[in-house]
């Protein structure tokens, strides 16, 4: 299921970015995937819950909600449900795994799957203009997901 | 990983947010002003599912009900002016579509149900908005409507409800449109954008489920030009263009030979369903 298993590489990778470029973030050709999921942190700075949950909700942003359910935000409209349900998603899944479905979620599930990669430059053909180059969340908004979704747990 | 989702699922159907308490197709029979719709068909040889069905089931009760009476159709007002458009005079050669054609009734029915059709003139699919622009500019001498513009979408529909209740069929065997249905047919599944999704990842993985506020459908065309609650009257390619857009990526042309062949496939997806036009959606 981990297509990209590139340990030994990611671990190499991992070392020399963390003495290299302790504070700068990692872009998204250099994301190193390993069996666990994402390992390291896409930032170095600890992602934030309440920003993590306006980037959930924001349509402009993660638009999380369309497609997801999530009774930790009951009181606002509209969840979708072409994905499952993200009521205590922390406790199905450690941050690694979580850290890599947020990012490219092909990597977890199948090609097939229809949940965008939110820090991935692996997208579809004719990519507007203003989006080419350009991944749909920041590494620290995708950190900052993480944090959120890191609170839906029992 | 998969194993996980069917929870996922059966929590998200006990949730009460909002309208997706009813996530599947209605099972409710349209008749408009007493005429039977067909908005169930046993889907065509190669379809990878078994039943077509009308975005009408898709939609809530009171918008359904408003499709069912002409009178609180709002898109009835549109194939109204377009019924003037119709018989009224333009350019060079003083005529109207009525001079060549009569009565609607009588001439345009069935053009609504048989449209994209192969044109030798041009050498491709001809859709009703691109027929209309060549009698104008061929036959009447009048300029070419610009898209979505000047009563394009409003004689289209005009000329497409002389079908209301006909079911769909397209001829492939014509011309050279099965190679353009099977460039659209590639254009269906192709991914674009920067959120990666084809037209088959919301219409047919994910018919019945919700996307936000809405309920996805088969993402049919018999109701086209539609009466949309939120926007007012659409016209088809501007429907495709928008999906496209949701994408996030550059939208083709309107009448671009991309959207032709996606328009000439979708047709052929929705054959056997009643024409519905003017259709009313949210
Ligand atoms: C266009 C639809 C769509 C959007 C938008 C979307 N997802 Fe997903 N997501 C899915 C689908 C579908 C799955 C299930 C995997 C599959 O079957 O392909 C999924 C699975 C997941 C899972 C695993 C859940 C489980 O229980 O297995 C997590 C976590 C997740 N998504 C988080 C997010 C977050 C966070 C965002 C926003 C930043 C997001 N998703 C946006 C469609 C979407
Ligand atoms: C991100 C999801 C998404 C994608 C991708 C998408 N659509 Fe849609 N489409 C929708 C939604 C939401 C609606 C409105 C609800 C409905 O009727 O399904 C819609 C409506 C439509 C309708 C109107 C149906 C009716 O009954 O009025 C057509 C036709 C359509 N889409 C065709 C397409 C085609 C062709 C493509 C690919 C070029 C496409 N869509 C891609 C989400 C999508």
């Amino acid at each position: 299921m981990m297509r990209r298993m590139n340990f030994t590489l990611g671990v190499a990778a991992a070392i020399m970015l963390s003495t290299a470029a302790l504070s700068s973030e990692i872009a998204p050709e250099a994301v190193e995937f390993t069996d666990e999921g994402i390992t390291m942190s896409l930032t170095g700075t600890p992602g934030d819950p309440v920003e993590g949950a306006k980037v959930f909700k924001n349509t402009g942003l993660g638009n999380c909600l369309a497609c997801h359910a999530n009774e930790d935000m009951a009181s606002d409209q509209f969840h979708g449900d072409v994905g499952p349900a993200l009521d205590d998603v922390a406790s199905r899944y450690d941050e690694p795994l979580l850290r890599a479905i947020v990012v490219n979620s092909k990597t977890i599930f199948t090609d097939e799957t229809v949940m965008p990669g939110f820090y991935s430059l692996d997208v579809g053909k004719n990519v507007a203009e203003k989006f080419v180059g350009k991944t749909i969340l920041t590494a620290q908004q995708v950190e900052d997901v993480l944090a959120y979704l890191g609170t839906l747990k029992e | 990983m998969k194993r996980l989702l069917i929870a996922g699922v059966a929590l998200a159907a006990g949730l009460t947010a909002a309208s997706w308490s009813m996530a599947e197709p209605v099972d409710d029979t349209l008749e408009i002003d007493g005429k039977p719709m067909i908005t169930r068909a046993k889907a065509p040889e190669g379809m990878p599912f078994d039943e077509v069905l009308s975005g009408w089931l898709y939609r809530e009760a009171e918008t359904r009900d408003l499709e069912r009476d002409t009178f609180e159709n709002p898109g009835m007002v549109p194939v109204e002016d377009g019924e003037v458009l119709w018989s009224k005079v333009d350019g060079t050669a003083g005529k109207s579509c009525a001079t060549c054609h009569g009565d609607a009734a009588e001439s345009m029915k069935g053009i609504g149900a048989t449209f994209p059709k192969w044109d030798a003139d041009s050498n491709k699919p001809i859709n009703v908005e691109l027929q209309i622009n060549k009698c104008r500019t061929e036959q009447m001498g009048a300029e070419a409507y610009p898209f979505d513009k000047g009563g394009q979408n409003e004689l289209t529909a005009y000329i497409k409800h002389q079908s209301l209740g006909l079911p769909v069929q397209i001829d492939l065997a014509e011309g050279d449109m099965q190679s353009w249905w099977e460039q659209g047919k590639e254009l269906y599944y192709t991914r674009t954008g920067q959120l990666d999704l084809a037209c088959a990842s919301c219409h047919e993985a994910n018919a019945g489920k919700f996307i936000r506020a809405d309920h996805l459908s088969q993402g049919q065309v018999n109701g086209f030009p539609v009466y949309r609650l939120k926007s007012g009257f659409t016209s088809l390619h501007n429907r495709f263009r928008g999906c496209i857009r949701d994408t996030r990526a550059e939208m083709p042309k309107a009448f671009s030979d991309e959207l032709m062949a996606l328009e000439t496939y979708v047709t052929w997806r929705g054959t056997g369903l009643s024409v519905e036009t003017p259709a009313v959606r949210p």
